[in-house]
């Protein structure tokens, strides 16, 4: 693999052999933000997980966007890389997307605003999407602001568009959207991974900063499911630039989650939305 | 067993009075467990009246022209860096525009993190019996049918006169209310919106006081001499 020179000229194109022959010079070039194909030839296969099970290798550009629809049971683990990626989540059932994300329901069902280990990401249909069965990034996570806008970023760092570096979360979700046949109608609020609000006593929304270089989180698809992230800058993020950084993202067919899961008996609110999405699946004869 | 429990009439109720001066463009009850939806013309201010006391408004709003866009909980509380409504909030849409603007507040809070109730998630938080009381987004889909929307534009909504704190370790919830009757919201519309309430019918938790009664919706033209 050769470095990447970056857009441009590198040689005469006048002609078809010499355009075809420059176009194909330049594949094999490694970058640092990129899928990796097969997945199992992932140079970043996580430790512990049998490459061969990996579905879905990829390090997403800061700012950038990825989309994958995933099968029941694969478990996906998004990583900051550097510690300044924001990993903006929704999921979406691929089997109904109407049924999607669904934040209050996924902050008052447990009880708990605060994203951790064991969160259940429940859909407006008393349904468990995905599960939060991992987090190495010490709760450094929010479901209160979701992603920035288009006018928020012109007037904070002049420029918000997806083609421009300082991207607005929105505008990076409305393009994973489309790619998966959805439309802006279909982003309801996002949960973010990797940078952490808290609510004060009172009331004010506090940054509680990042889970450092490294941090990680896993979610298990517990349906069919159509994951849309957007890897961009938190909305409430202090640095004084647009703060972004690679964002990995490995998934690999494992299993949903069952009652011998602490997460499934954690509360009984937990336990019946995932009786829920099991007799759900049941019915359309998914395992 | 299908649960109707509310109240229609009674001697505490105060249905009170539009909050600023204006000609009245609308004057609508809506019953217990019903909801209503309208549109809202700039410049004009929409009344709340919490008629019986700690009576949840389940409230989305979208740009009348463009229904896509919609109220956003997550780009208004961003803006206002502030996890609950007060007097001044402006609600913003998902592309963070002004939809409409609180311009009058009689309770201490209003809520925009506890969501609106559903058949569905009434099975999660008080179990499966309670699958067939009457909801929220029930009355969402209905209301929202009239104008062409569907679950897919279903958000976090507002709930006038609903309490949900948080906690320290981030526990939160609905607890009893802090409005009683005849206490108001006023809304000005920043652009023309489509607004839908939803009289919430929930009788398992105290956002209604287990106890539905009605809100009463009063929109004033402050332009126009009453
Ligand atoms: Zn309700």
């Amino acid at each position: 693999m050769t470095d990447d020179r970056g857009a441009g000229r590198r040689s005469s194109t006048a002609t078809l052999d010499q355009a075809r022959d420059d176009a194909r010079g330049r594949a094999d070039t490694a970058v640092e933000a990129m899928p990796y194909l097969p997945p199992s030839a992932s140079p970043y296969a996580p430790a512990g997980v049998d490459p061969s099970t990996l579905v879905w290798a990829e390090t997403v550009a800061g700012p950038g966007y990825s989309h994958m629809t995933v099968a029941r049971g694969t478990r996906i683990r998004l990583e900051d890389v550097a510690g300044d990626a924001c990993a903006h989540v929704v999921v979406l059932s691929a089997l109904n997307p109407g049924e999607r994300l669904n934040v209050a329901d996924t902050q008052k069902i447990p009880w708990q605003a605060y994203l951790g280990a064991g969160h259940p990401l429940l859909s407006g249909d008393g349904r468990v999407l995905a599960t939060v069965v991992a987090d190495a990034a010490g709760g450094h996570h929010d479901a209160f602001c979701g992603v920035t806008t288009l006018a928020g970023n012109i007037e904070r760092y002049g420029a918000g568009a997806a083609h421009t570096a300082t991207a607005a979360g929105r505008e990076l979700l409305v393009l994973a959207a489309a790619k998966e046949g959805l439309t802006p109608r279909d982003l309801p609020p996002s949960v973010s991974f990797f940078k952490g609000v808290r609510v004060a006593a009172d009331g004010a929304l506090e940054w509680t900063g990042d889970g450092g270089a490294g941090a990680s989180v896993d979610l298990v698809a517990e349906m069919p499911l159509t994951v849309l992230v957007a890897n961009a800058a938190h909305p409430l993020d202090p640095a004084e630039g647009y703060r972004t950084g690679p964002l990995r993202v490995h998934a690999w067919a494992a299993a949903a989650s069952s009652p011998s899961d602490p997460w499934w008996t954690a509360t009984p609110e937990r336990t019946r939305a995932y009786l829920n999405t099991d007799q759900h699946l049941l019915a359309r004869g998914i395992r | 067993m299908t649960v109707t429990w509310a109240t229609h009439e009674a001697d505490y109720f105060d249905r009170s009075t539009a909050y600023l001066p204006g000609a009245t463009v609308l004057d609508h009850e809506i019953a217990p467990r019903e909801g209503w939806s309208g549109v809202v013309r700039a410049g004009h201010v929409l009344t709340l009246v919490d008629v019986g006391g700690n009576q949840s408004g389940d409230c989305l709003i979208y740009d009348a022209a463009d229904h896509e866009v919609r109220y956003s909980a997550q780009a208004t509380l961003v803006a206002q860096r502030h996890a609950y409504l007060v007097d001044g909030s402006v609600l913003l849409s998902n592309e963070g525009d002004p939809l409409m603007t609180i311009v009058g507040n009689e309770v201490d809070r209003q809520d925009t993190i506890g969501g609106a109730c559903s058949k569905e998630s009434n099975t999660l938080r008080y179990g499966h019996h309670t699958l067939f009381h009457h909801a929220c987004r029930e009355n969402f889909l209905l209301e929202g049918a009239k104008h062409g929307l569907g679950p897919r534009d279903l958000v976090s909504n507002i709930n006038w006169f609903m309490n949900v704190p948080v906690e320290a370790d981030g526990t939160l919830g609905i607890v009893d209310g802090m409005s009683a009757p005849g206490k108001r919201v006023a809304l000005r519309a920043e652009r023309d919106v489509l607004v839908v309430l939803s009289n919430c019918p929930q009788v398992n938790n105290p956002c209604n006081d287990f106890n539905p009664t009605p809100l009463r919706v009063i929109v004033t033209d402050p332009a126009v001499e009453a």
